[in-house]
């Protein structure tokens, strides 16, 4: 089963916010000039920034603030976000692998940006919805 | 570059405590875009059966990034952080975390290896409470780039 759709815009000032909540300050995710000298496209988002999207995307899945029993993901590309008001999105879908009788349910999730897939082994086990 | 293997297996000392705010868990919700009012609103939370606001899945990143300063600064490993980029994340939770807990993290090193001039280090870094009660168990995977001729 195909789950809803779920759009996220990240912009610059979304970096700076999660640089500061997370205590990540690493350049990368702020100044083009560090970014781009070594070697990027321009100023990426973190990537727990965008594991944390997908958090909600998964939250939002299940209904619940605290159904995510275990849940990870593999950084296959980087975020790159450029220094405008529209930033840009990142599209989060899954599929329903399995619903276990012990009530937990497997998604299996896609990430992408522009197109392209950002992570892959993407996965959530959460408590079944009701 | 090249991580030395015979670390695999290596356990660290328990960090110090690190004491979850009320706040902290509403200004990273705030920041993730978390508007769930178990995320913010201890009555909220209450309601779902937890004793304070319920932090967003990806919120002990905070704890355990900094612990995790423990392997990455050991200079016997040699980790060379200008060119880390992180490979993989994982959380396996026994319960949310939640305000007030006092969370205490022990890194092991899962794995070490080397492919194409590049390193890469798993660890594992278990999240109690002080009172020993496991609340999550997280693994990332780093990756560090081999360095340009």
């Amino acid at each position: 089963m195909e789950l809803p759709v779920q759009t996220f815009r990240v912009t610059r000032a979304d970096l700076v916010r999660y640089a500061g909540a997370s205590g990540d300050f690493n350049p990368i995710h702020w100044s083009d000039r560090t970014a781009t000298g070594v070697g990027l496209p321009g100023v990426i988002a973190h990537g727990m920034f965008t594991m944390a999207l997908v958090g909600r995307a998964v939250a939002g899945w299940a209904g619940a603030p605290d159904a995510v029993v275990d849940f990870g993901v593999r950084f296959t590309r980087p975020v790159v976000v450029p220094d405008t008001d529209e930033g840009t999105e990142i599209e989060v879908a899954a599929v329903v692998k399995e619903v276990t009788e012990a009530g937990l349910t497997r998604l299996d999730i896609t990430a992408t940006c522009r197109g392209e897939k950002v992570l892959s082994q993407a996965r959530a086990l959460i408590r079944t919805p009701r | 570059m090249s991580l030395d293997p015979s670390f695999v297996g290596r356990t660290y000392p328990p960090t110090a405590p690190y004491l979850v705010g009320r706040e902290k868990i509403r200004e990273f919700a705030t920041a993730v875009g978390a508007t769930d009012p178990a995320h913010h609103d201890p009555e909220a939370a209450r309601a779902l059966g937890h004793p304070d606001v319920v932090a967003p899945p990806t919120f002990p990143v905070i704890v355990t990034m900094a612990a995790n300063q423990q392997i990455v600064d050991d200079p016997a490993l040699g980790v060379d952080y200008s060119r880390v980029v992180h490979g993989d994340q994982r959380f396996a939770y026994t319960r949310p975390v939640v305000a007030g807990d006092e969370l205490v993290c022990v890194n092991v090193i899962e794995d070490v290896s080397s492919r194409g001039g590049h390193g890469f280090l798993t660890t594992r870094t278990d999240v109690s409470t002080v009172a020993g009660e496991p609340v999550v168990a997280v693994w990332s995977k780093i990756v560090v780039r081999r360095e340009e001729a």
